[in-house]
C-alpha cells in the first residue's frame, strides 16, 4: 500500500466520522434533507467566496459556503413560518434556486473561474492527496486531510461538550426550553456545524456523497438501537467501514472512490434493513405475521367463551363462522391446543382451564385498553408464539 | 437577441420552436403532477426519484450499450420506480421517517449510479460520452420527436387523471375515508406514483437531476396560493409551469453561456415568490392588510366601548364629554375618533365628543355579539 493510497484512506474515513456525527442528529431530528439541501446550495456561496478570495483553497471561502448553508436554513425557515408551504415544500424550493443561482454564475463568468460543476456535485477523493499543505517550505500532507480533521475536531469538542442539551433538545424540545438550554441556538449550532463539515467534505467526495455519508450511517445505526451513543458509535463505525471498503471497491473496478463508498454503504444498510434482528424488514414481517395469528388467536378463544351450546363449537362450524380461510383456522386452532388453550373432543372444541384464564384477562385488556398489558399476558401465558 | 426577436423566431426556427415547446409541455406536465406532489406532502420525492433514476441510465447503457434516449430513460424509469417504492417500503414498515427515507434512496441510488458512469468511463470501447448530460440535462438535445413523446405522455396522463380524478382528490384528503369506501389506496397511490415518476424522468433529459425536484414542485406551490381547489390549482399548476418553460428558454436563448435548466428554475422561483407576496387569499401582502385592517377595527370598537361605558352612566347618551377623559385609555387617536365619526358612531364639538345613537347601539350590539357567540 502506498503513501497515497493511505492518505486516501484516511481521508475517507476522518471525512465519514466528521460525517456521521452531524448526521446521527439530524436523522433523529428529522432533518436529514437539510443535508441535500445544503450541500447543494453551498454553491452560490463558494462562487461568490471565490469571485472575492479568488483562491479556491482559502479558508475565507469555506466560511462563505457554510455561511451560505446556514442562510439557506433560516430561509426554509422562514418560508416555513409563513404558513404557505410545509416544510418539505420548502426545503425544495429553496435548494433548486440556491443551486441554479450558482450554476448561472459559474456559467456567466465560465472565462475566469477554474471551477466545474461537475467537480463542485461529484468531487473526486482520487486527487485529494496531490493538493498538499506547506507550511514553510515543509510538506504537512494533504491539505484536505488537515481541513477534515479540524472539522472533526470541533465537532467532537463540541458534542462532548453539549452531549446533554442535543440528547435532550433532540428528544424533547419542550423539557429542554424548560431547562434553560435553548433548543434555536442548539439547531443553529447543529446546523453550522452540519454545514461546515458538508462544505469541508464536498470537495472530497462531492455535494450530493455528503448526504450519503450523513444519513446512511446514521440510518443504519438507527436500526439495529435506540440507544443514542450506541447509535452514534456505530454509525461511525459503519462510515469507516464504508469509506475503506469503498477504496478498495473503486480500486478494484477502477471507478469513483466516493461512488463506491456511497455503493458499499448501500449495501450495509440493505444487508441492516432487511436482517436488523428487532426493526429489519424480515423481522417485522414475521413479527407481523405472528401478530395476526394471535389475534386471530384470542377472537377464536372468545367466540369459544360466548358460546356454550355445542352446535356453535363444532369445528367445521367455527371455520365458516368466523369466516377464516381453511389454511388460517388450521394454524389459528393448532397453535391454541400447543398453547393447552383448547381440547378438542370429538370435534368439539371447548376451552380449557388456561384457555378460560387467558381470555378472562384477554376480555379485560380489551375493556380497559392498557397497551402495555397485552405483551406482558401473552408472555406469562404463551408456551409458543404465532 | 432581443427577446421581442427571439418570439418572432420562435415561428419560423426549428431549434427555438422545439426546445420552446419541449420545456412548454414538460413544465406542464410537471405542474400537474407535481400539485399532487406538494398536497400529498412528497414535495422531495422528485429530489429523490431524479437522483435515484441515474443507475438506470447506466444500467441501461451497459446492458444495451446504446445511447438511444428511449432506451436509457425507459432504465431510469424502471430505477426510480423501484427507488420510489423502496421509500414507501422504508416509512411503512420500519421506523425510520420518511425524511431518512428519501435522503437515504437520493444519495445512495446516486452514489451507486456515479460508480457505474465512472466504471463506463473508464471502459475503453465504449462511446460513452454524453451519459452525464442527464446530470445537468441539456434542453439543446430535444428534438422534435422528444416533443411529441412528452405531448403522448400529458396526453395520457390527462385522460388518466380525468378518469381517475374522484379517486384521486379523495386520497388525496381522506385517506382513511378512501379505504373505508373500499378503494384499492394501493392501486391508486402507486399509479400516481408512477405518473410523477413518468413526468420526472422526462424532465432529466431537459433540465438534469438537481433541479427537477424544482421543476415539480415550484409550479404547484406557486399555484397553491390562488386557489382552495384541486382542478384549479392543477391547471393554473399546468399553465404556470408551462409559462416558465416558456420564459427560461426565451431569456437562456437571448444569452450567451446560460444553460436553459437553471433559468427555467430561477422563472419557476419568480412565479413562486409573487405567489406567496401577492396572492389575493393567502398573500403576505394582503395577509399584513388585513392584519392591520382587523387590528385598527378592534381599536376602533375598543374606543367605542369605552365611551359606551361613559355614556351609560348619563341619561342622554348623546350627552358630550371632553375627550381628554379619554386620555387614560391609550387606544384613540384623532385619526381614530375621526373615522368614527365618519362611521356617525359619534360626533365631535371642538374638544368634546357625543355618542349617538348609531353608536349606542353598535355598542350594546357589541356586547350581544359576544354572547352570542358563546
Amino acid at each position: 500500500m502506498s503513501n497515497p493510497q493511505l492518505e486516501i484512506q484516511l481521508i475517507a474515513a476522518i471525512v465519514a466520522v466528521a460525517c456521521a456525527i452531524p448526521g446521527v442528529f439530524l436523522v433523529l431530528r428529522k432533518m436529514a434533507l437539510i443535508s441535500d439541501a445544503i450541500s447543494h446550495s453551498i454553491l452560490p456561496g463558494i462562487v461568490i467566496g471565490f469571485f472575492i478570495t479568488q483562491d479556491l483553497n482559502s479558508p475565507l471561502l469555506i466560511l462563505f459556503a457554510a455561511l451560505t448553508g446556514v442562510i439557506t436554513v433560516i430561509l426554509v425557515e422562514v418560508i416555513q413560518k409563513t404558513g404557505l408551504v410545509k416544510e418539505d415544500t420548502a426545503i425544495g424550493l429553496v435548494f433548486p434556486t440556491m443551486f441554479s443561482i450558482g450554476v448561472i454564475l459559474i456559467a456567466k463568468n465560465a472565462n475566469d473561474i477554474h471551477l466545474d460543476v461537475d467537480a463542485v456535485l461529484l468531487g473526486e477523493l482520487a486527487f485529494a492527496p496531490f493538493d498538499r499543505m506547506f507550511i514553510s517550505g515543509m510538506d504537512m500532507g494533504p491539505k484536505s486531510l488537515w481541513v477534515m480533521g479540524g472539522v472533526l475536531l470541533v465537532s467532537i469538542t463540541l458534542l462532548i461538550l453539549f452531549f446533554k442539551e442535543l440528547k435532550v433538545s433532540t428528544f424533547d424540545v419542550g423539557l429542554s426550553s424548560a431547562l434553560g438550554f435553548s433548543p434555536v441556538v442548539l439547531h443553529y449550532g447543529l446546523m453550522s456545524v452540519s454545514s461546515v463539515t458538508i462544505v469541508g467534505a464536498f470537495d472530497a467526495v462531492g455535494a450530493i456523497l455528503v448526504v450519503a455519508l450523513m444519513i446512511a450511517p446514521a440510518a443504519t445505526a438507527y436500526l439495529l438501537t435506540n440507544d443514542l451513543k450506541r447509535m452514534l458509535v456505530l454509525s461511525v463505525v459503519f462510515g469507516v467501514f464504508s469509506a475503506i471498503a469503498g477504496y478498495w471497491l473503486a480500486h478494484l473496478l477502477d471507478a469513483s472512490i466516493s461512488g463506491s463508498m456511497t455503493t458499499v454503504l448501500g449495501i450495509v444498510f440493505l444487508l441492516v434493513y432487511l436482517f436488523a434482528p428487532k426493526k429489519g424488514l424480515i423481522s417485522v414481517l414475521y413479527r407481523q405475521k405472528q401478530q395476526r395469528t394471535e389475534v386471530s388467536l384470542i377472537t377464536f378463544l372468545l367466540h369459544l367463551n360466548n358460546h356454550t351450546e355445542k352446535s356453535e363449537r363444532h369445528i367445521n362450524h367455527l371455520q365458516e363462522h368466523i369466516n377464516w380461510q381453511k389454511v388460517r383456522s388450521k394454524s389459528v386452532v393448532d397453535l391454541a391446543l400447543k398453547n393447552n388453550m383448547i381440547t378438542i373432543d370429538n370435534h368439539i372444541v371447548s376451552l380449557t382451564e388456561k384457555g378460560k384464564e387467558f381470555t378472562g384477562k384477554a376480555l379485560d385488556y380489551i375493556l380497559t385498553n392498557r397497551d402495555d398489558k397485552i405483551e406482558n399476558i401473552k408472555d406469562d401465558f404463551f408456551l409458543f408464539r404465532g | 437577441m432581443s427577446i421581442s426577436e427571439y418570439f418572432n423566431l420562435l415561428w419560423t426556427d426549428y431549434t427555438l420552436r422545439t426546445i420552446t415547446l419541449g420545456t412548454a409541455v414538460l413544465g406542464a406536465i410537471c405542474g400537474m403532477l407535481g400539485s399532487f406532489a406538494v398536497l400529498r406532502k412528497q414535495s422531495l420525492l422528485g429530489d429523490a426519484i431524479s437522483h435515484a433514476a441515474l443507475p438506470g441510465i447506466a444500467i441501461a447503457f451497459l446492458i444495451t450499450g446504446s445511447k438511444d434516449t428511449y432506451i436509457l430513460l425507459m432504465g431510469a424509469l424502471i430505477c426510480g420506480l423501484i427507488g420510489a417504492f423502496w421509500i414507501r417500503g422504508i416509512t411503512t414498515k420500519t421506523h425510520l421517517k420518511s425524511d431518512t427515507a428519501l435522503g437515504l434512496v437520493l444519495s445512495l441510488f446516486f452514489g451507486f449510479g456515479m460508480l457505474l458512469l465512472t466504471y463506463i468511463q473508464k471502459q475503453s470501447n465504449a462511446n460513452q460520452a454524453g451519459l452525464d448530460k442527464y446530470l445537468f440535462g441539456q434542453a439543446a438535445t430535444l428534438v422534435e420527436s422528444d416533443v411529441f413523446i412528452m405531448i403522448g405522455v400529458t396526453g395520457v396522463c390527462l385522460i388518466i387523471l380525468l378518469l381517475f380524478w374522484k379517486e384521486f382528490k379523495i386520497m388525496l384528503f381522506d385517506m382513511d375515508y378512501t379505504k373505508t369506501l373500499g378503494f384499492n389506496v394501493r392501486f391508486i397511490d402507486s399509479l400516481i406514483t408512477f405518473f410523477i415518476v413518468l413526468a420526472i424522468v422526462l424532465g432529466l433529459q431537459t433540465v438534469g437531476v438537481v433541479l427537477m425536484s424544482a421543476m415539480l414542485l415550484a409550479p404547484a406551490a406557486a399555484a397553491r396560493q390562488w386557489t382552495n381547489s384541486l382542478g384549479t390549482m392543477v391547471i393554473l399548476a399546468a399553465i404556470i409551469g408551462a409559462l416558465a418553460g416558456i420564459f427560461g428558454t426565451a431569456i437562456s436563448a437571448t444569452q450567451n453561456n446560460l444553460s436553459t435548466g437553471p433559468v427555467i428554475v430561477l422563472v419557476a422561483a419568480v412565479f413562486v415568490l409573487f405567489s406567496f407576496i401577492f396572492s389575493p387569499g393567502r398573500g403576505i401582502v394582503f395577509r399584513e392588510i388585513r392584519f392591520r385592517q382587523n387590528r385598527n377595527d378592534l381599536q376602533l370598537k375598543k374606543t367605542l366601548q369605552f365611551m359606551y361605558d361613559i355614556a351609560k352612566t348619563h341619561q342622554n347618551i348623546s350627552h358630550p364629554h371632553a375627550i381628554r377623559i379619554l386620555n387614560n385609555f391609550q387606544g384613540f387617536s384623532k385619526n381614530s375618533l375621526r373615522k368614527m365619526e365618519e362611521k356617525e358612531w359619534i360626533t365631535l364639538k371642538g374638544q368634546e365628543w357625543s355618542l349617538t345613537n348609531i353608536g349606542f347601539e353598535e355598542a350594546k350590539n357589541l356586547y350581544n355579539q359576544q354572547l352570542k357567540d358563546e
